[in-house]
């Protein structure tokens, strides 16, 4: 839509015709400029301006919708309203039927909490056949830090689902579905999203999954000072693509605790606090933790993986359709389970200190 | 001497210059009332102000009153927070609420969200509708009013206007549409942008551009709201700013932004509840308020020791 030719809008001749002669080609080129330093640029009057500036917002505004037809579209077309069923009860409640489409769901964890495992359940259910409550599509599995295992995930996939995998081929064709990629720099990274954007509008994969976003960056654990994150330009594409091709997709991270000195605070909140309060209160520490705010921003649900003596939880953390829960969970051979299908409703400080084994 | 060449701001530049005045000579020679035409004195203002008194609720009572009484209708208000303080739930509870018919002391009035980050669920704003038709049967009930409850919350959704948004081109676009779709739509009455940074934190190379196009973008805002009569919402994200030694959150979109809007509003956390501060208003006293996100939408917290807390 940015990229939209101003020559193709239909606009009355000498305005179009000015356009070109100060090289403004695109809808892009028109709408980062300001008002004023396109009536200096063209040299036409600002009424003019502001008339030709209406047309082309108009064209390049993308169509409204209520937000009844978008609920009725979803419902009609989509699989489930636009939700992966992740067939685990009490999540999938939480989260109105599952992992949603078209947005960033992040998976938040030390090593060893067993986000690899879940991304390897989701993968299957992605890849299963519709009548098995599956998208029956591609998956594409992006592996940064060489986790993935195809052994465990068919054992998953014959614990869970015996009479499909035990007919003949079935393994075979699930498992073919699963495509893996496994960049060694963000260099590569980049390029590999570049590729999987074709084949993402061509309707054939259901899921991406990442794991994991910050190995991908060295060093991004030291706050950074103010300037361009290294990964916005594919924060930003993986929003986009998301949201495009209405998929869901799984990132996961890591997690590190939080140092005194990093409790960020308001000017308004720093001016009226004491030394002594300065000290105790900590303030969502994972959440700046990882990749920082920007990153934070663009997810939409987050589940944050821990173990706290000898029992592991997956904390609904953020999520637009629910409140903080916490379920326990194990991990066994078809992937993971829920112990219990109803939540408990967390206070919020507990999802912020995050103890490690 | 040219116009051009005086020093005042580019925007009282180009006003003068549209006007026809293209020299000094020209301005000297004119009369006071010829060059302010569009300009009205204090007295008109305060009888328009006086007239447009509605506000949206944000279905906290705590929240209305440090906001005296919500949302206000012609201005731009902005509201920053941590990713998941609620923001997006605020945007969507005001979607809902702008549609409380008069006689329950709403504005009856449609919305328009415009999302670029993608973060509307769907679901959620129908669980926001359905307790808010609840809610104004309930209130039906306690006073056993006559007005009956028409409104189902599939006619809430069919209210709010959805324009999803993948760019700051298409951004910058759908704001100058604004003024022609709500000449359209004239029972429009809140305009939610859900979020104005997202688009502009990454893609804008060179950053007074970006200062430029984000305060036309607000003057544009600010007159969608004046000439419509309706609220304009921005909720925005946060970054970290290095000042005084130590890293300190602020609002995204840097400092000439701060200036832009008429309110600002800062959601933070405050040992385990979510709180509400006035950071910025003309008008409204510097205060902060606690408030909590349930499953039917924004509600008082129900902490125990919750006072409004006056901060001057």
């Amino acid at each position: 839509m940015a990229n939209k030719l101003i020559s193709e809008m239909r606009l009355p001749k000498s305005i179009a015709n000015i356009f070109a002669a100060r090289n403004i080609t695109t809808a892009k080129d028109a709408l980062s400029l300001t008002e004023l330093e396109l009536m200096k640029l063209l040299d036409v009057e600002l009424s003019e301006v502001r008339s030709a500036l209406a047309l082309v917002s108009e064209i390049v505004c993308p169509p409204f919708q209520t937000a009844l037809l978008l609920m009725e579209q979803r419902a009609a077309t989509e699989h489930l309203g636009g939700h992966l069923p992740t067939r685990l009860k009490g999540l999938d409640a939480a989260l109105c039927g599952g992992v949603p489409f078209g947005v960033v769901t992040e998976l938040v964890g030390p090593a060893g909490t067993g986000k690899t495992q879940f991304c390897l359940k989701l993968s299957l259910l992605a890849a299963l056949p519709a009548h098995y409550g599956g998208l029956d599509g591609g998956v594409i599995y992006i592996d940064v830090e060489s986790t993935f295992t195809s052994r465990r995930m068919i054992e998953m996939g014959a614990s869970s689902f015996p009479e499909i995998f035990h007919s003949k081929g079935m393994a075979q064709e699930m498992a073919g579905r699963i495509l893996v990629l496994q960049p060694t720099s963000l260099s590569e990274f980049t390029e590999s999203l570049e590729k999987i954007k074709v084949s993402l509008l061509q309707n054939q994969v259901k899921l991406l999954v990442i794991d994991s976003m910050e190995a991908l960056v060295p060093g991004v654990h030291e706050q950074r000072a103010p300037g361009q994150h290294p990964l916005s330009w594919h924060i930003s594409l993986i929003t986009s693509l998301a949201e495009f091709s209405r998929i869901p997709i799984v990132v996961t991270n890591q997690v590190r605790p939080q140092s005194h000195d990093e409790s960020c605070l308001y000017p308004f909140q720093v001016q009226k606090m004491d030394r002594i309060l300065k000290d105790r209160t900590r303030y969502y520490s994972h959440i700046v933790a990882v990749l920082g705010f920007h990153w934070a921003h663009a997810v939409t649900i987050r589940l944050v993986l821990e173990a706290k003596s000898g029992q592991r939880f997956m904390n609904v953390e953020k999520s637009p359709t629910s409140p903080p829960l916490a379920f326990s969970f194990t991990i066994n051979p078809s992937g993971i389970s829920l112990l219990t299908d109803d939540g408990t409703e967390m206070v919020v400080p507990e999802t912020c200190n995050l103890s490690s084994r | 001497m040219e116009v051009s060449k005086l020093p005042i701001s580019a925007t009282q530049r180009g006003k003068l210059i549209s006007a026809g005045y293209t020299s000094l000579s020209s301005i000297c020679s004119a009369s006071s009332s010829d060059i302010s035409r569009g300009t009205q004195t204090a007295w008109d203002m305060l009888q328009e102000e006086q007239e447009s008194l509605a506000r949206i609720t944000t279905s906290c009572a705590d929240l209305d009153n440090i906001l005296g009484g919500g949302i206000g209708c012609r201005e731009v208000t902005e509201i920053g927070g941590v990713p998941g303080i609620g923001k997006t739930q605020l945007g969507i509870q005001l979607a809902v609420n702008v549609q409380i018919p008069v006689e329950f002391g709403g504005l009856g009035g449609k919305a328009i969200y415009i999302d670029t980050e993608g973060s509307f669920m769907v679901e959620r704003a129908l669980q926001i509708a359905e307790a808010c038709v609840e809610d104004m049967l309930e209130y039906n009930r306690f006073l056993r009013n006559d007005c009956q409850v028409k409104t189902q919350p599939k006619d809430i959704l069919e209210n709010i206007f959805y324009f999803r948004i993948c760019s700051y081109t298409e951004q910058s676009a759908v704001i100058n549409y604004l003024d022609k779709f709500v000449s359209e739509h004239k029972d429009v009455k809140v305009v939610i942008i859900d979020s104005i940074a997202f688009h502009f934190r990454h893609g804008f190379v060179d950053l007074a551009l970006r200062t430029r196009v984000l305060s036309g973008i607000a003057l544009k805002l600010m007159n969608l709201a004046k000439k419509f009569s309706l609220a304009v919402v921005l909720l925005n994200q946060v970054t970290t700013k290095y000042t005084e030694g130590s890293f300190q959150l602020c609002l995204a979109l840097g400092d000439s932004w701060s200036h832009c809007c008429t309110n600002r509003l800062i959601l933070y956390w405050n040992s385990n509840e979510r709180h509400a501060y006035i950071d910025k208003s003309p008008y409204l006293r510097s205060a902060s308020a606690s408030y909590s996100v349930t499953s039917r939408g924004i509600r008082n917290s129900t902490s125990r020791s919750k006072r409004i807390k006056m901060m001057i």
